[in-house]
């Protein structure tokens, strides 16, 4: 029977960003987490994918440089001083 | 819209500076991502920001509140990357490693066992990934993903950053680039195992 078999770790891979996001049926979802409770390989791996979305987090945008910033706020002052 | 939202759309009504600048600080890195899934190179993308918030000092009195700001926003900006993204000739771009209905492997294929009675199981089960403590392995890596994500095919390279660089809900994102909750998490997993295999810790060279 198909979908009592376990997962294996090649199907388990590409469902770890649906997992994250809550978006496996509950079914699957057991599933995911029955294997997971035996495969050290998959716990390394969604460890990994948690370590990558960590880690891109930290990938903070920079500030607005000014360049950017000042010729907008003039903008914004002329405007507001136009329709006054 | 929310009190927030309303607070906002009133201030700059009125001219409030502080407003309209704290504004273009939340928003004009998401801005810079949208901008740059339709256009050339990111000083396009620069331009194009530029310009929408433009139109947004000069359309604020007749925005009509029936939308949130920041949708009516990234509206404008769209309309106006599309537009100019036609103009550079550019169709939008639409690679087989951005469609989300081609088949990819988030892993090798090599990596898992093939026959026997754990077919599908790792061959070669993945090491354990910590954050190094070192601030210069922690700059390697977070170069690292930088580059990667840049290389990323559009439509990936603007969901892996405004969802896990810029904190964005997946709702925000599949409306702004108008895909579905399913299409936008195959765009993230694609570009969340392209960034694990490229930096991480056992590269298995699946490209994919
Ligand atoms: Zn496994």
């Amino acid at each position: 029977m198909r979908l009592r078999r376990d997962l294996t770790c090649r199907e388990l891979v590409e469902l770890v960003t649906d997992y994250f996001e809550g978006a496996l049926p509950a079914r699957v979802r057991r599933r995911f987490e029955r294997h997971i409770g035996k495969c050290d390989g998959c716990t390394a791996y969604l460890e990994q994918m948690r370590v990558t979305i960590e880690l891109t987090s930290r990938l903070r945008t920079e500030d607005v440089p000014s360049e950017a910033l000042e010729p907008l706020l003039v903008a914004f002052r002329d405007w507001h001083a136009d329709g006054a | 819209m929310d009190d927030d939202e309303r607070d906002v759309v009133a201030a700059l009504r009125r001219g409030d500076e502080a407003t309209f600048r704290r504004l273009i600080e939340r928003y004009r890195p998401g801005m810079l991502w949208l901008a740059r899934r339709y256009v050339r190179d990111r000083a396009t993308a620069e331009e194009v920001v530029q310009e929408t918030w433009l139109a947004v000092i000069q359309g604020i009195d007749r925005f009509e509140e029936r939308s949130s700001f920041k949708t009516w926003l990234f509206r404008i900006l769209a309309n106006r990357a599309k537009t100019r993204g036609q103009r550079e000739g550019r169709s939008v771009p639409f690679s087989a490693l951005d469609d989300p209905d081609s088949e990819q492997h988030a892993v090798d294929p090599d990596r898992f066992l093939s026959s026997g009675p754990r077919a599908g199981w790792w061959s070669s089960p993945p090491a354990p990934w910590g954050i190094p403590e070192d601030h210069l392995a922690i700059r390697e890596l977070l170069d690292c993903i930088r580059m990667t994500i840049d290389d990323l095919p559009p439509r990936q390279r603007t969901v892996i950053a405004l969802r896990d660089i810029d904190g964005w809900s997946a709702d925000e994102v599949s409306d702004a680039l108008e895909i579905s909750d399913g299409n936008q998490r195959v765009l993230l997993h694609r570009a969340r195992s392209k960034v694990r295999t490229t930096c991480g810790p056992d590269d298995d060279g699946s490209g994919a």
